[in-house]
């Protein structure tokens, strides 16, 4: 069975990266689900998160 | 007088939840505007062109906070400031108990048998989260828009190999093992299953289904670009292998704009192969080329879910081409209607908050007509100049990125369309305005309370001239949504407004008045 199709036939398990309110939707309706406290990388800096980008990929 | 300010270092909050608190504050007495964001070069940009910006805000960085108010009086920026800390402070009450880790390799870690991520972060860093989700092995629903096309195919080409859904980017709605992910409705658990590449298109059929007593398997977006050619409708072919293996699935619909030409035919050639019954609606799409491929093919997105569903029940399925209620009721209301008239009105303007119940007005408007002006027109030569100025027939899309820029989406925000419907109000030639209300998860709390008192106001001013503002709408909901549907649908009867059951009969019901009209 595909991935896809057994995704179908589990309860589905949320993680959520970004606008809060999905997750307290998912919340307030039972839904198993986590949120996660995202912000930019290297604080925002562009210069900085383009840096260590390239170093991740090393 | 003047610009005020304050920037908090290093305070990071999501993009909704700074626009709706740009929205209250924008409402406090002495504030002629305000800004309230993180130090992106969008929101820079933007504070820098309505003259609300400094060196210290342009030098900001995108994990830094920062409001500027155009003040009339000094003295209100501490209310400003009281105000925002109220709404700040609320905001981090919420759900505060909950662990909130801070990347998806530690939420693993704490939730080990995820198995969805639903990604919204800022357009730039979208692709890199979705990445880290695909390689911790998650389905991804991608709702991040302003991703590049390269970054889209090479998602989906790894979603691919690894077996996993890569759903967008853009993709507004979802409906999973019967959750609403996104912007969806609360519909019946059923034995249709959807592929959509349409945000209100999937949640008007989806809610239609619902509405005529079935309900859905599993509605799974794929992201607006994913049937062009560069993508080669990766996502909807998954999509339509996975509802065709599905046992919960007997019936399947596709819904998207009309396909690049050579992936139409790759759909069509997998479709035409399932053993399960495919309805699709292109819309606008070639409706011989699709039947050709002993498919369903649909005329609106209501004839869609209503063979979908005459199809779940084993019946024959025909086109829908007219309405709920019978021609002799639809035609005494249409003359009520007109008979309203003076002889200077003659134009519709449709207010839509959904890019593709726009477009299906537009293309159920037909070109006899002549020009639907429109900022997403069909037509090239019908594109308004000035997006905020209509003209004759006009069609807009409020949910469009020139209007969502700096503002949330008029379908969690309706302010932009309730100031829109005023302006359309003033307008002596204006006979008919057209309206979605769309309800569900995602959207505002009350879509319909919150465009009462403009549409009682429109109405009023065209009375003060001795004219008839007509007002026509559909609500794209069902009676288990958060918002109260009956209510709604009182609400904008009491007001006078004709609320027809689906936006095709909407605009049939429209076009009817205006052909009337001559």
């Amino acid at each position: 069975m595909s991935k896809v199709n057994e995704l179908f036939k589990k309860e589905i398990s949320v993680v959520n990266v970004g606008l809060e309110s999905f997750y307290n939707e998912l919340k307030s309706q039972d839904v198993k689900a986590i949120h996660v406290d995202w912000r930019p990388p290297a604080c925002g800096n562009k210069k900085m998160s383009s840096l260590l980008s390239r170093l991740k990929s090393k | 007088m003047g610009v005020n300010y304050e920037i908090r270092k290093n305070t990071y909050y999501d993009s909704v939840t700074l626009m709706l608190i740009s929205k209250d504050i924008s409402k406090i007495e002495g504030v002629n505007d305000a800004i309230v964001g993180m130090g992106t070069d969008l929101n820079k940009e933007l504070a820098e062109r309505i003259k609300m910006s400094n060196d210290e805000i342009k030098a900001i960085a995108a994990n830094d906070f920062f409001i500027s108010a155009d003040l009339s009086d000094d003295s209100v920026w501490e209310s400003v400031i009281g105000k925002l800390n109220e709404l700040l402070n609320k905001k981090s009450s919420e759900n505060s108990m909950d662990y909130k880790p801070k990347s998806i390799n530690s939420a693993l870690t704490y939730q080990s048998d995820s198995n969805i991520a639903i990604i919204s972060v800022p357009g730039q860093y979208a692709a890199a989260e979705a990445r880290k989700a695909l390689d911790e092995g998650l389905h991804v629903m991608l709702f991040s828009d302003n991703v590049s096309i390269k970054d889209e195919k090479d998602l989906k080409e790894l979603a691919y190999e690894k077996g996993l859904l890569m759903m967008g980017p853009d993709c507004g709605t979802a409906i999973i093992n019967n959750v609403p992910l996104a912007f969806a409705n609360v519909v019946n658990k059923g034995d249709i299953g959807i592929v959509a590449a349409s945000g209100t298109g999937t949640q008007e059929v989806s809610v239609i289904i619902d509405k005529l007593g079935k309900g859905v398997s599993q509605v799974i977006g794929t992201g607006g670009r994913d049937l062009k050619e560069e993508i080669g409708g990766i996502t909807m072919m998954q999509g339509l292998d996975a509802l065709i293996e599905d046992d919960a699935t007997k019936v399947i619909v596709l819904i998207s704009k009309p396909p690049a030409l050579e992936i139409s035919k790759k759909i069509l050639e997998i479709a035409s192969k399932s053993p399960k019954p495919v309805v699709v609606d292109f819309i606008g799409g070639d409706y011989d080329m699709i039947k050709s491929y002993g498919v369903y093919p649909s005329v609106t997105l209501e004839d869609a879910a209503r063979k979908a569903v005459a199809l779940s029940k084993g019946e024959n399925p025909i086109d829908f081409i007219g309405f709920s209620k019978s021609e002799s009721e639809i035609e005494n209301m249409v003359q009520n209607e007109v008979d309203r008239f003076d002889s200077k009105q003659k134009y519709i303007r449709g207010l839509y908050t959904g890019g593709t119940l726009t477009d299906e007005a537009m293309k159920m408007l037909g070109s006899d007509l002549g020009c639907i002006y429109s900022n997403i027109p069909l037509d090239p030569k019908c594109k308004l100049i000035d997006s905020s100025k209509s003209i004759k027939h006009t069609c807009i899309d409020l949910g469009d990125d020139e209007f969502t820029q700096g503002r949330p989406h008029p379908m969690i925000d309706p302010s932009t369309r309730a100031e829109r419907l005023i302006l359309e109000a003033e307008d002596e030639t204006v006979a008919i305005v057209l309206m979605d209300f769309v309800l569900g998860y995602g959207s505002n709390e009350d879509p319909v309370g919150e465009m009462i008192e403009s549409i009682q106001f429109a109405k009023d001013n065209a009375e003060k001239r001795e004219q008839y503002l007509c007002v026509v709408g559909s609500i794209c909901g069902t009676d288990k949504d958060p918002q109260n549907l009956i209510e709604s649908q009182m609400k904008l009867e009491e007001n006078d407004v004709i609320v027809m059951p689906s936006n095709a009969q909407a605009v049939r019901f429209v076009k009817k008045m205006i052909e009337k009209i001559g």
